[in-house]
């Protein structure tokens, strides 16, 4: 049996590996074709981002980077594709903005209400997409994309003086959150890290154990597996469904939280967008995997990191988003050839040993 | 492995029968044969001239056709629409192909009707629809995989009388099957293939099915037969006036369950039988809380479940074997001790107050692998890696663990081996000893006949007719299955005539060996005839999973 685990974890590893490889290959053709020397690229990308204030910038870009593959890979693990985990966290964050500019209080309760109210928001702004799917059979890829972009119009008409936010030059942003609302930091030189890193890891330990140990988990793994079997089996696939949205979402919330409470200390038209986009290229490289997609999510934040220090070196600023591109790319060929790949192995590996049975029993029935 | 050392030969214009346990590598011969999947080592030998096949396309080209054991017809076309579909190059799309259509659907009897939609069609149709294709793209070789699973014993008969037709116009038939009786009331030549490998042939006219299925097995011939009764008066479920209704796609809203009542005690197996089709699936997924009736009441052991949840009624001791493994008996892609969790994650040994306890899961699907024979090499392999008769044994094995009160057990051997046929019939009869109350539901007749203790006929949603299982035939269950008789089914000596005699079949068959011999001596030639022969060395590649039937 320790043979099979073995191969597991081959396998496993060998779908990355094989994707990022080929991402190399062929972006070096890219930069080749640019004019330019690849593997100069990659020595440059390389000393620049393993610095230490790039490790830093690396770690705090990864945390809401991962956060918000999190929230992403809870709607695949049951074949659900949130694409709103963008509109979810913006949203969120905004109005735990919102209320958090507007309240004065002793951090230990601000905090933990600021991180509420962003979880029910998202949760809600994705429990939309639920219901629509239960009740009235809309595809939650079409809702959710259509639920961004009303997420983005309904901040835009709140962020405006006098409504919900404040001026300040040629920004508009929602009222600074009280002192009181700043998340801890890890103190490391040259810059801190954000202490929110730690409710990323504590997000990834709970993602892990309520799917991989929970029942609950199990009913959400066998609807994303066979939507029949799971009604078979006693699951209400519409109230998982609804349940799933409503977990992603919640997880989306959390997106924002780093940012908001650990740099700009408002929403602003400034507040980072896009992160939930990136989270789906993450959960797709880092295979819903709490780990995978932790390496996932700091790769990415590597990517990021060194596009600006190729732009000095005379590269195209833009060949980092081509890497990016491929490389999502080539994971989703990558997995589908290994995980063909290990099936076919393994049944042969299943036939092998049944033929080996049967010749032993044909045997001493012959010798009995 | 899945094949080694296969000769066969099958001459031209015969209808060759091909048998063997499920798993024993039929449906990797064929698709060996029907280009599909290539083989390691060995020859295929077409009309003296060796091929090889290395696609379908390959195999039609050379006039080899595949009906497959599931149709694979899209319900929303036309007949006309799915025969030339991907054929277009052939004879066009329009007025040409239905000529062509009606001319071939007449040289053999088909009687087809081009334009109908398939949807609304019925399954012996749709088989003949599915012949049709093939015969359009010009095959002169057929290969039918299990045709007569889903057949009542009336269609069955008349496919054959399609196949006869198909032979005398020259074509050959390579006919797959379990079922013992029909293979020797419907072929000219027996192949019996055993662990992969052809173990026989045989001559049906001097053939007993015994015989037959020593060969398939090297054993005897399960019995469903039940011996003693074990019916006591305790009511186990009680169905009363259930009635479910459902939007068909036209929007009609029409009844598919009708006023059912129903008694099992404990300790009885009550079958049902019926056309596939006639409200039994619908009637277990309202037993089973999958549907919720607009209508009558389900009692189990005295407690109202009409409404309940389907999970309540699984922990209540609802055990359940579904029809259709694939979509709600497994995860194909999980491992089989996640498998042996679904359906009873909230029960021990799976769970502890809502946390998972997978090493007791495992240890647990241990036991039922050894328990129940389930042939695999460890419980981490996919449950799609087993053969359709292990993954059975899994699931029997893991609904009979939660101490059922009830089973249901929708085709429990539908696509399942003479061996694992007889441990699940085994299984069935020791848990009634044991005062388990079995809904059974099977087409397969002599199972319902033999392992019934009361019998049913299900027909349009109703139970139109009831039965003695000790008294009566397969026949003349039949004939209420198709509508044809209602009330209580009489056992009439009459019947038993034409049912001892196995209805026409002896006089065709040696009407058929007869002409079997006559085409033999005219086509012994090396162009007549079609050799296939595959070996395979040890370290030989081939998938042994996906060698097996569904």
């Amino acid at each position: 049996m320790k043979k099979f685990d073995k191969n597991k974890v081959i396998l496993g590893i060998a779908a990355p590996l094989l994707a990022i490889v080929a991402a190399m290959v062929i972006t070096s053709v890219i930069i080749a074709a640019t004019g330019k020397d690849p593997f100069h690229a990659y020595q440059v990308m390389i000393e620049f981002g393993s610095k230490a204030d790039s490790q830093v910038w690396i770690i705090n870009k990864a945390t809401p980077y991962y956060l918000s593959a999190l929230a992403v890979a809870i709607g695949f693990r049951m074949n659900l594709f949130n694409i709103g985990v963008d509109g979810q966290y913006r949203i969120a964050a905004f109005f735990a903005a919102a209320v958090g500019g507007a309240l004065a209080l002793p951090g230990i309760i601000q905090i933990p209400v600021i991180i509420i109210v962003a979880m029910l928001v998202g949760a809600l702004w994705a429990g939309i997409a639920g219901l629509l799917k239960t009740t009235r059979g809309v595809s939650e890829v079409i809702s959710t994309i259509m639920l961004n972009a009303i997420g983005a119009s309904v901040i835009a008409y709140f962020l405006k003086d006098g409504r919900l936010a404040v001026k300040e030059g040629n920004l508009v942003h929602t009222t600074y959150l009280p002192d009181s609302a700043h998340f801890f930091e890890i103190p490391t030189t040259p810059k801190p890290i954000y202490g929110f890193v730690i409710v990323a890891v504590l997000a990834g330990i709970a993602y892990w154990f309520v799917l991989g140990r929970t029942r609950f988990g199990f009913d959400l793994r066998t609807v994303g597996q066979s939507e029949s079997a799971a009604h078979a089996s006693g699951v209400s696939v519409k109230r998982m469904v609804i349940t799933a949205m409503l977990l992603s979402g919640a997880m989306a919330g959390l997106v924002g939280m780093p940012t908001l409470l650990g740099v700009s200390y408002n929403y602003g038209t400034d507040f980072p967008a896009g992160i939930g986009f990136t989270g789906i290229a993450i959960a797709l490289l880092g295979r819903n995997h709490p780990i995978g997609m932790v390496a996932g999510a700091l790769l990415w934040g590597f990517l990021d990191r060194t596009s600006t220090q190729l732009e000095f070196e005379g590269y195209a600023q833009e060949i980092v988003g081509v890497i990016q591109g491929v490389i999502v790319l080539c994971v989703v060929v990558a997995y589908e050839l290994v995980r063909r790949y290990g099936l076919k192995m393994q049944q042969r590996k299943v036939g092998e040993e049944l033929a080996a049975q049967a010749r032993k029993s044909e045997k001493a029935e012959v010798s009995a | 492995m899945a094949n080694h050392d296969i000769r066969l030969t099958v001459r031209r214009g015969t209808v060759h029968a091909l048998c063997g346990e499920n798993g024993a590598g039929k449906s990797t011969l064929m698709k060996i044969l029907y280009g599909m999947q290539k083989p390691d080592e060995g020859t295929i030998t077409l009309d003296g001239e060796q091929v090889t096949l290395h696609s379908p396309g390959d195999a039609i080209a050379r006039g080899i056709g595949m009906v497959h054991q599931h149709f694979m017809l899209a319900d929303n076309l036309t007949v006309l629409e799915n025969v030339v579909l991907g054929a277009e190059k052939l004879h066009g799309i329009g007025g040409k192909a239905r000529a062509k259509i009606k001319e071939i659907s007449d040289a053999y009897g088909l009687a087809v009707r081009p334009d109908a939609l398939v949807e609304d069609l019925g399954v012996a149709d749709r088989q003949r629809v599915e012949i049709l294709k093939v015969l359009y793209r010009g095959a002169r070789t057929l290969i039918l995989d299990e045709p007569t699973a889903v057949l009542v014993p009336q269609e069955v008969d008349a496919l054959f009388g399609n196949l006869r037709e198909l032979k005398s116009e020259g074509l050959t038939v390579i006919f797959i099957s379990h079922k013992l009786g029909e293979v020797l009331s419907v072929a000219d030549d027996i192949t019996v293939i055993r662990r992969g490998t052809t173990v026989g042939t045989a001559v049906p006219s001097e053939t007993t099915p015994k015989q037959l299925a020593e060969l398939m097995v090297g054993s005897e011939l399960p019995s469903p037969e039940t011996r003693e009764s074990t019916v006591t008066d305790v009511e186990m479920l009680k169905v009363d006036g259930l009635h479910l209704s459902a939007t068909d796609p036209d929007g009609v809203v029409r009844a598919v369950l009708d006023g059912i009542s129903l008694t099992i005690h404990k300790g009885e197996v009550l079958g049902i039988a019926g056309v596939e089709g006639n409200g039994q699936a619908e009637l277990v997924e309202a037993i089973m809380g999958m549907r919720d009736p607009d209508g009558g009441t389900i009692l189990l052991d005295g407690t109202d479940i009409s409404h309940a949840p389907t999970r309540k009624r699984r922990e209540d001791g609802i055990g359940y074997v579904p029809e259709d493994r694939h979509r709600h008996g497994l995860l194909l892609e999980a491992p089989l001790w996640e498998n042996r969790i679904l359906g009873h994650v909230t029960e021990k040994p799976n769970s502890k107050r809502g946390v998972l306890d997978n090493k007791a899961a495992r240890t647990d699907t241990e036991r039922i692998v050894r328990e129940y024979d389930v042939r695999t090499p460890g419980i981490e392999v996919t449950a799609a890696s087993l053969s359709g008769g292990n993954q059975q044994k899994l699931i029997v094995g893991r609904e009979m663990s939660h101490a059922p009160k009830l089973l249901i057990a929708a085709h429990p051997t539908r696509g399942v081996d003479v061996g694992a046929q007889a441990q699940i019939w085994d299984q069935i009869r020791e848990a009634r000893r044991e005062g388990l109350a079995v809904l059974l539901i099977s087409a397969d007749l002599d199972e319902l006949i033999g392992l019934s203790d009361t019998l049913r006929v299900m027909f349009r949603g109703r139970l139109v007719a009831d039965a003695d299982p000790a008294t009566i035939t397969p026949e003349e269950l039949g004939s209420a299955m198709t509508g044809a008789a209602t009330g209580h089914l009489e056992h009439t000596e009459e019947a038993e005539e034409t049912a001892a005699d196995g209805g026409d079949s002896p006089a065709a068959e040696s009407g058929e060996s007869a002409e079997g011999e006559e085409t033999a001596s005219g086509e012994d030639t090396a162009k007549g005839k079609k050799n296939a022969s595959g070996e395979e060395s040890a370290k030989g590649d081939d998938t042994a999973g996906e060698g097996d039937e569904k």
